[in-house]
């Protein structure tokens, strides 16, 4: 390894400068220091916590460690992903785990088989790291999808039933919907895709950087988590869109308007 | 049973009138159709009801209602009666809870509701119109596949707005410098063009001025044969007589 290790006086020294920002929360009367406190403290909790589980994960490498981890993660992308936006509708929940899940998977399986080749197929340095990734904007993607198309529904429900109203199908009467919908999903991903390397410099970028990996090797790794990303993230949205599409409009080309109410 | 059996001839008969190339050896055959479809009501309602939540009370009681060719009737009653509960069942925009609407006497298969609302067209009191001139929006609907046996034809559309004393400016101006009324005569010649059987009004002048009023009213009497019927949600019993030959009260859901 041609990297510092760290101890725990190392971060006791990093954690000093948290006391410059108490010192100005006094200073300026911000009254944010029992936040920044808090704040501090779940930063360590949360990340050594991380730490123990992965170094675990590691050191019981088997597919019945590394799968249901897996699965862990995905199921609670997926519910956060459905906690968003002042409307729901029953079944959002399961809507959203659905397709986080078959478009988060799909695209890990072709990434990490495909490209990177990992061998045995469960080695969990790769597949958790890059299916924690694929899901982190994934769910951003999907809950943002599902959000503004329940959003243009209960706003535009006038030009829907329009539509319906003159013959129009279901799907003609949702589309301009679906599209708003997907498109604003997709909008995060592109963002980050154009700007990347330019104001921002990927955090596994970095840190393989940091670990002594050549900048042209990290950099490889980096355009393919983007795709990897981009098309997950663009995948599950289409998919929770549909999926909304179909909790909301019947068979019979009926928008059920009552789907959609106000969150409890 | 009568169910399936009878949704099984449906598309034929719809799309029959839209059908292009038609020929002069389809005549005898539509003669014979329009018998057979002049023996049934337009829109029959057989034992329809809708009721809120369960246990809360009825929308619409349990209804036998019959539309026939010709048939113009008016609905009047204090709001929260289940007016529009009616109309938009009728459009089949909102399902029943019982019972089943018939067109021409039969029964209609869930995929050919867009057809059935190509014939039976339903107007909300607030029209609805796309972000574009009122020429966009007139052409809106013939880009649904229902209607892509037609086109837009610009001559039928300037009759219909001669009807309202609309001239051939109003087509391009912009949709959202339409005053209430200009706005709801766009809606009615957008639904008039396509030549429906059937129109449903959901109180289409409740927030207009009396010369928009006049206008929308002289645009349905433009559009209105004996072939043809419509029913017209009103809040105004003097326009109820006015604009039907046929005049009913609805209270707590249940039309007299």
């Amino acid at each position: 390894m041609n990297y510092q290790s760290l101890s725990n006086l190392d971060i006791a020294i990093a954690a000093a400068l948290i006391f410059i920002n108490g010192a100005l929360s006094v200073c300026l009367k911000l009254g944010l220091g029992r936040q920044l406190l808090i704040a501090a403290l779940r930063t360590v909790v949360q990340l050594l916590a991380i730490g123990y589980v992965l170094s675990w994960i590691f050191a019981n490498a088997q597919w019945y460690v590394v799968l249901p981890v897996m699965c862990l993660m995905t199921l609670i992308a997926g519910l956060s992903a459905a906690g968003r936006g002042k409307r729901t509708y029953a079944g959002q929940r399961l809507d959203s785990i659905v397709s986080i899940w078959v478009s988060s998977w799909l695209v890990a399986a072709v990434g990490l088989f495909a490209v990177i080749r990992i061998h045995p197929w469960y080695e969990p340095q790769y597949a958790i790291p890059i299916l924690g990734m694929i899901l982190g904007n994934t769910l951003t993607g999907v809950s943002l999808g599902i959000e503004r198309m329940i959003h243009e529904l209960t706003a535009g429900r006038g030009q829907v039933e329009m539509t319906l109203a003159l013959g129009g199908t279901r799907w003609e009467a949702a589309q301009l919907a679906a599209r708003q919908a997907v498109r604003a999903g997709m909008i995060p991903t592109l963002n980050q895709m154009s700007v990347v390397g330019l104001v921002s410099l990927p955090g596994m970028m970095t840190g393989q950087v940091l670990a002594g990996e050549s900048p042209l090797q990290a950099v490889r790794y980096q355009i393919i988590i983007m795709f990897l990303i981009a098309a997950a993230s663009g995948l599950g949205t289409v998919v929770a869109v549909l999926l909304t599409y179909r909790r909301v409009f019947s068979p019979q080309h009926r928008f059920l308007a009552w789907r959609l109410h106000r969150r409890d | 049973m009568h169910v399936a059996n009878n949704s099984v001839g449906f598309p034929a008969v719809l799309a029959w009138s839209a059908k292009p190339g038609r020929t002069e050896h389809d005549a005898i055959p539509l003669m014979q159709e329009t018998f057979r479809l002049n023996q049934f009501p337009l829109i029959e309602a057989i034992s329809v009801s809708r009721h809120d939540n369960p246990g809360t009370g009825w929308l619409l009681e349990t209804l036998n209602y019959a539309l026939n060719p010709g048939d113009r009737v008016a609905i009047t009653g204090p709001s929260g009666a289940g007016k529009s509960v009616l109309l938009r069942l009728l459009a089949m925009l909102d399902a029943p809870d019982s019972g089943e609407l018939r067109y021409r006497g039969q029964a209609i298969a869930d995929r050919h509701i867009p057809d059935y609302r190509r014939q039976v067209c339903y107007i909300a009191q607030k029209p609805a119109l796309l972000d574009g001139s009122v020429e966009d929006n007139l052409r809106y609907p013939y880009s649904l596949k229902v209607h892509a046996g037609s086109r837009y034809q610009r001559d039928a559309v300037l009759r219909l707005l001669e009807h309202a004393g609309k001239p051939v400016g109003f087509l391009t101006r912009h949709a959202s410098e339409l005053s209430g009324g200009e706005a709801q005569v766009l809606a009615l010649v957008r639904a008039l063009q396509l030549n429906p059987q059937v129109l449903l009004l959901d109180e289409p002048t409740a927030a207009l001025d009396p010369v928009s009023v006049q206008q929308v009213e002289a645009l349905v009497d433009a559009w209105f044969d004996a072939s043809r019927a419509l029913v017209w949600v009103s809040h105004d019993p003097a326009q109820a007589l006015r604009v039907s030959h046929r005049q009913h009260v609805m209270k707590a859901g249940v039309l007299a």
